[in-house]
């Protein structure tokens, strides 16, 4: 019986422990699994781009203080530090510095040592993160799923993205055609980059790291290629690497060397970061480590790319709007939600979104929803792509509901509704129903026009009831002739109103299933002053309820 | 076989259509109602009586002071069956954008329009657009102003529209009834002007040259 049951082996999780034969194989680290009757592991059919940013940090930094005038000279050693558990270490180095001898990870008092001359400012750590978070975002241009790497912190600060551009590299050329606009593209905003193909995550990271730039792998190849890479490439944490080095395994063909069952029983209970199988198995493709890229990608958009930068996109928008739609109709789905975003040259990308009441793939009413909305997209210094996407849509088929050519209500009513809640904003735009309640200000209920209404049946007054209703009440000073009864006149806006004829009480009591326990009842009166106008008046409480002091009186609504 | 919907009209077609009497009451078009007092409801419950049963949704705007000092629409104090559309704007220049989107829709049964005070976007041209679209779509559309002076305007009609004491109650003879307007239109492109007592019906709005004074009491007179 061997321990290659033992074996954390995703690609067979319930593989049987016992092998039938008395002879011991050798397996190798680096070798395929063998075969134990289940299906052959999957071909590696993914291509996954990692991205390498070796001075993102530095970049950023040396960016910063070029916008204020006050650009650092390149010749003079420069780092970046964060504090450590024994005072400040170098996070990131320019070019002098590195050639000087300054490696990230060191402290800064060795460092200074070794270099006297160093200029060491504390490095913006939340900083780097958002300008990466935001990098991300504009590196969707060339492919859905991207994602910041943060597969590796602990094997080195440096900053990386990663991609999966399987089926993607066509659009732009090819694959290598891809990672030289990818390197140039970074490039031009002052960022060095150095992209990676590969059909795992693993050896695209090891790739960008450690092999030439713009290395592309083929899946047929991928041990030939990861062999003569260092340790460090597997992602390590630094003691981990420190360790296969002193074990002799200097090198990834080294580690595959070895037989399996010897690291498996080494490093079985190591977590992923400083477990080379595992990192191992990773980079060969034997684990899955799919791209993870956040949200799902939409699955209708379309997009434009522009030979020159531009900084008005109204004018690709109808024809954006059409390759939309005729996408959805082919698929038998409507819009009810659209996203116009520019990915502007100095690598922010800007987006503006619109809503609609109901589904819809007409191209000029959802082109119509961005007018006047394009203005808040901030083109910046212009953009060279603009895509358009439905991140929400639905069911919608081609259903005929006239004889005749025209169009049945409800859709010119939702169009209409889509163009004021575009341009007003969505909570501008109400429809009041009934409610279950009885108290005046509950017994309606007012909804978003853009969402479906609700069917709700209301309670049917005794006595008439206002065309306005103030919200909030507001607050009168009263004179009566006897506390219970109505007013004989009132002070409301500083005008005094004689009560010359008036009709109630009409007693409402508080919904005790819904009120503070303290809620008073409301006695109302329908009012009319010396010159005719009708008001709604009511008084909070009466006297002697228990429940507070004198009852205060509001004017509530007003009559037509 | 196709049966293409008919072709909008021009302007001038409307305006000749508008010549013949028997059309004039029947035609769609913008008109303005102006409150005596701010906090008077009397216009806008002249302009639902005057548009009638609808059976269409209306789309009623309000600018922010006109919501904040007037309050908003209540449903159950309105005619059974209405149904609203209500958008509240901060800007009059939103309001009247807003006015002229909701004209263009067949749907709609009404378009009223709050705006508050004399703003300077509300000038001649901008109602004789709202005027020439309500007309060519065919759906009525009212402002009520407040705190308004009757400048230059293309409205085809002008009310001015103050509450009176109201009708007696049968049963309660002191509780007011049945709500009394002093209408005047003080001018009109087609119309008579003069000053009317109004009253509401089921079907619409009464117009009368007076009304029998001991049956709605003035107490103004007495106080």
């Amino acid at each position: 019986m061997t321990h290659a049951g033992k074996l954390p082996l995703p690609s067979a999780p319930h593989a049987p422990a016992r092998r039938p034969s008395g002879a011991r194989p050798q397996w190798r680290a680096g070798s395929d699994l063998p075969d134990r009757g289940t299906a052959p592991p999957p071909p590696l059919a993914r291509r996954i781009t990692a991205i390498h940013l070796p001075r993102f940090a530095m970049e950023r930094w040396q960016r910063s203080l070029a916008r204020r005038g006050e650009a650092p000279p390149e010749d003079i050693p420069q780092a970046l530090a964060t504090e450590g558990p024994h005072g400040p270490v170098i996070h990131a180095t320019n070019r002098a510095a590195e050639e000087a001898g300054v490696a990230a990870g060191a402290r800064v008092v060795d460092m200074r040592a070794l270099c006297p001359e160093l200029r060491v400012e504390y490095a913006d750590l939340a900083g780097d993160r958002a300008a990466l978070e935001r990098l991300t975002l504009w590196a969707r241009r060339w492919c859905p799923w991207t994602a910041a790497d943060l597969s590796a912190p602990a094997a080195g600060g440096a900053a990386g993205l990663v991609m999966d551009t399987t089926g993607s590299d066509h659009l732009m050329g090819g694959e290598a055609a891809m990672l030289r606009a990818m390197e140039e593209q970074l490039s031009a905003l002052g960022i060095s980059a150095s992209p990676a193909t590969a059909p795992t995550h693993g050896a695209a990271w090891a790739l960008a790291r450690y092999a030439p730039p713009r290395s592309l792998c083929p899946p047929e190849a991928l041990a030939q290629w990861v062999a003569p890479l260092p340790g460090a490439a597997l992602r390590l944490a630094p003691q981990s690497v420190l360790l296969l080095q002193r074990l002799g395994l200097g090198r990834i063909g080294d580690l595959a060397a070895v037989p399996r069952i010897s690291l498996a029983r080494r490093f079985s209970r190591a977590p992923l970061a400083e477990n080379p199988l595992l990192r191992l198995d990773q980079m060969m493709g034997r684990l899955a480590e799919p791209v993870s890229a956040g949200e799902d990608p939409p699955r209708f958009a379309v997009q434009s790319r522009l030979a020159e930068p531009v900084q008005d996109p109204t004018a690709w928008l109808p024809e954006l709007c059409r390759e939309l739609c005729g996408g959805l109709a082919a698929a038998g789905f409507g819009a009810r939600r659209l996203t116009v975003s520019v990915f502007r040259t100095d690598g922010e990308v800007s987006s503006v979104s619109a809503a609609t009441a109901r589904a819809s793939r007409d191209p000029d009413h959802l082109c119509r929803l961005f007018e006047g909305r394009l203005e808040r997209i901030d083109p910046g210094f212009g953009f060279d792509l603009i895509t358009l996407a439905a991140p929400q849509v639905e069911d919608l088929r081609a259903i005929q509901t006239r004889l005749d050519r025209r169009e049945d209500d409800g859709a010119e009513l939702a169009r209409l509704i889509d163009r004021l809640a575009a341009r007003l904003g969505p909570n501008a735009l109400r429809r009041p129903g009934p409610a279950p309640s009885h108290i005046p200000e509950r017994a309606e209920s007012w909804t978003m026009a853009m969402t479906r209404p609700k069917s709700a049946t209301g309670t049917t007054p005794a006595a008439p009831r206002p065309l306005r209703l103030l919200f909030p009440p507001e607050e009168l000073r009263v004179l009566y002739a006897v506390p219970e009864g109505p007013p004989a006149q009132f002070v409301w806006r500083r005008l005094t109103h004689r009560v010359a004829r008036f009709a109630g009480p009409e007693r409402i009591a508080p919904e005790w299933w819904r009120d503070r326990p303290g809620a008073r009842l409301r006695d109302y009166y329908r009012v009319e002053d010396q010159s005719g106008r009708r008001f709604w008046i009511f008084r909070e409480g009466i006297l002697g309820d228990g429940r507070g002091h004198e009852p205060a009186w509001f004017l509530h609504g007003i009559f037509g | 076989m196709q049966s293409a919907p008919p072709a909008p009209k021009t302007h001038t077609q409307i305006l000749r259509d508008l010549g013949r009497p028997e059309r004039r009451e029947a035609q769609a078009t913008l008109s303005e109602v102006f409150a005596e007092t701010v906090i008077d409801a009397a216009p806008v419950g002249f302009v639902l009586a005057r548009l009638g049963p609808l059976g269409k949704p209306i789309l009623w705007i309000q600018d922010r002071l006109s919501r904040r000092e007037t309050g908003r629409p209540y449903l159950a104090g309105l005619p059974e069956g209405t149904e609203i559309l209500h958008l509240e704007v901060s800007r009059p220049l939103d309001a009247l954008w807003a006015m002229e989107e909701g004209l263009r829709c067949p749907s709609l049964g009404a378009v009223i329009g709050e705006i508050w005070g004399d703003p300077a976007v509300l000038d001649f041209t901008a109602t004789k657009r709202l005027a020439l679209r309500a007309e060519a779509h065919r759906v009525p559309a009212w402002i009520i102003r407040r705190a308004a002076t009757a400048g230059l305007s293309a409205a085809r009609d002008r009310w001015r529209v103050k509450s009176l004491p109201a009708l007696p109650e049968p049963d309660d003879l002191r509780a007011p009834g049945e709500p009394l307007w002093q209408a005047e239109r003080f001018r009109s492109r087609w119309s008579r002007t003069g000053t009317w007592v109004a009253r509401p019906q089921a079907t619409g709005l009464i117009l009368e040259h007076g009304i029998a004074a001991n049956e709605a009491p003035d107490r103004r007179q007495r106080a």
